[in-house]
């Protein structure tokens, strides 16, 4: 690792979504072995957080119809989150009930991608979010909130940053620990990032933010590094960038938690994650896909057989 | 912090030379003078058109005279042409080049293994070049390879990049590109090379020529953009895979490039649609999938 530079934060929490994230827009169902193995994989990377899996009815996410077996089949490591996805009551009752100590609800900057996904306005979701919050609550369990279409909408296209700071505050005030902001369709760049946390940081602290960059137009990692400038703390990844992108066929999805870590290591930003770990995670589940990884280290490091 | 970005930048266009360079598939000359054409119309300002190098060492180049000779030379639009030596350089000018380019390293091992001789040695050879170019009032740019790492001495310091590249700019380049050859470069190592080298060489004269292999090229030119580079280097649909990693990817492309000017308000002139188009007419020339990722997405949509 190199000295830190000036200026970026010293440490940097990396959430995992591979899990739940990858693989929900992986077209192959994955066996829910498969799934725990490759949880238990990444528990043993030093990484914080992992998105588990997700709590939603199997009739609209088939990939996640085994998130029982997953939350009650998996490893639990000290120290390491396990974050579900809980899209409304019924959904966080399951997830309390199969062990799960920390749950995410879905919102969005856009009214259109919110009737779209989820079938509701904004404003009714954050109702039903309301409800989850408050459960989770008095039961002690933290939940995080993401905001969906933070840099672009794939109906709407461009996404003011005002909204996005709206929909942030409502969440972040209802109780969320932290605001997941996701560039749902790739489409921001350094320009529309800065734009957006600056409004977006008028209404929340900054240490309660995170990033979800997705890199289906290779923007991410110049995204991310422009939000860690800003002092962004938490960034959220992919192994092996599993995960296209549902609204381009056949283009990427995620960013690759190889590849950020790779640049948090160059600036010498402690994360305590082990690369070398994640590529053989990533290795493991892009093997039981059947599939070419997306992570441009990962691929360079097996070509020459070593890791720079 | 993030600073102030450059209102401009200048895109080098190095696809037609290193990026088919790199390609497995030999080009037919046609098909060389077509993409270069269509990058002409794209209102890309300099397009690396070739190697006046022995078809020996790169059978890829062996055309490279037809290719000089065969091109459309828009007016406003540099197409420097690549030469290691004088012989190449005279068959340069005698085929119509109005610039060239000359490949430094900043690791002695780099240059021994890719061209045989000391660093010292390439210089000395450099230096006829120059003098040859001064006299018919031939600019010349500077390469130097390795900036960020050397496929086999592994970390390069900092001062021996900007030893290099204060030599070659002394000499007579008017314009210093720092290559990141394989792609190991972070922000880290990319801010901590050019704050060094920008002791030596003024930024006007400096630009940034980034792989992509480990996926880090687009950060580590906004942090040279950060710095006050306003020159970078990329290759449409990025052609050109790493010599030294069997599959992996290469520069960085084109329309990423641009795509993420473009979204930072700096201005290009290039048209990005048209950029899209000559990326898609390569590929299928070259029966490839794209290694743009603004590409690759933008077809869906």
């Amino acid at each position: 690792q190199e000295p830190q530079a000036s200026g970026l934060p010293e440490y940097i929490k990396i959430v995992e979504v591979g899990p739940r994230d990858g693989l929900q827009n992986e077209k192959v169902i994955v066996p829910t072995d498969i799934k725990i193995e490759l949880i238990n994989q990444l528990s043993k990377t030093g990484l914080p957080a992992i998105e588990v899996t997700s709590f939603v009815s199997s009739k609209w996410v088939p990939q996640m119809a085994d998130h029982e077996e997953v939350m009650r089949g998996i490893e639990r490591h000290p120290g390491v989150q396990y974050p579900v996805l809980t899209p409304n009551l019924q959904g966080f009752h399951s997830a309390i009930a199969a062990g799960a100590t920390e749950v995410s609800v879905f919102g969005a900057a856009s009214e259109s991608f919110s009737k779209m996904n989820i079938n509701c306005s904004i404003e009714e979701s954050i109702e039903r979010f309301e409800e989850v919050i408050k459960s989770a609550r008095s039961m002690n369990i933290p939940v995080r909130g993401y905001v969906s279409c933070a840099l672009g909408c794939p109906y709407e296209g461009n996404v003011v940053p005002d909204k996005v700071a709206e929909v942030s505050k409502r969440l972040y005030s209802m109780g969320c620990y932290e605001i997941s902001l996701g560039d749902t369709i790739g489409v921001g760049t350094p320009g529309s990032m800065k734009k957006m946390l600056e409004a977006v940081m008028k209404e929340i602290p900054l240490s309660a933010l995170a990033v979800h960059c997705h890199d289906t137009y290779g923007q991410a990692l110049a995204n991310i590094l422009t939000a860690i400038q800003m002092g962004v703390a938490v960034v959220d990844s992919s192994v092996a960038g599993l995960g296209g992108c549902p609204y381009a066929k056949g283009a990427t999805g995620n960013v690759a938690t190889e590849d950020v870590i790779y640049m948090l290591n160059g600036l010498g930003i402690n994360t305590g994650v082990n690369l070398h770990a994640v590529m053989e995670a990533g290795n493991f589940i892009c093997t039981a896909l059947n599939k070419k990884t997306n992570s441009k280290v990962a691929q360079a490091s097996f070509s020459t057989g070593t890791i720079n | 912090a993030t600073g102030a970005y450059p209102k401009r930048v200048k895109v080098v266009e190095v696809g037609p030379r290193d990026g088919l360079q790199n390609e497995k598939n030999i080009v037919p000359t046609p098909v060389k003078i077509n993409l270069i054409n269509m990058l002409s119309e794209t209102g890309l300002q300099v397009i690396e058109a070739t190697s006046f190098v022995s078809p020996k060492w790169v059978p890829q180049m062996a055309d490279h005279t037809e290719v000089m000779q065969g091109i459309n030379k828009l007016p406003g639009i540099s197409y420097p042409v690549l030469t290691p030596n004088l012989k190449g350089f005279q068959a340069a000018v005698a085929a119509g080049a109005k610039e060239v380019s000359i490949f430094g390293a900043a690791s002695e091992r780099f240059t021994e293994k890719n061209i045989n001789c000391s660093i010292e040695e390439s210089l000395e050879r450099f230096e006829e070049v120059m003098k040859a170019a001064k006299e018919v009032n031939i600019p010349v740019r500077g390469y130097v390879s390795c900036v960020l790492g050397c496929p086999y001495e592994g970390k390069i310091s900092a001062a021996k990049v900007a030893e290099v590249s204060k030599k070659m700019y002394s000499m007579g380049c008017y314009e210093i590109s720092l290559g990141d050859t394989i792609g190991v470069g972070t922000p880290g190592s990319m801010k901590e090379m050019l704050t060094v080298v920008m002791k030596e060489v003024p930024v006007g004269a400096l630009a940034v020529h980034c792989h992509d292999t480990y996926g880090q090229a687009l950060a580590n030119i906004l942090v040279a953009l950060q710095m006050g580079v306003s020159v970078v280097d990329a290759s449409v649909a990025g052609l050109g895979g790493c010599p030294y990693a069997q599959g992996a990817s290469g520069n960085v492309a084109t329309e990423d490039l641009v795509y993420m000017l473009n979204g930072l308000g700096i201005h290009t002139g290039v048209d990005l649609q048209k950029l899209m188009d000559t990326g898609t007419f390569i590929c299928n020339a070259l029966n490839r999938k794209t290694n743009s990722k603004v590409s690759q997405a933008s077809c869906r949509l």
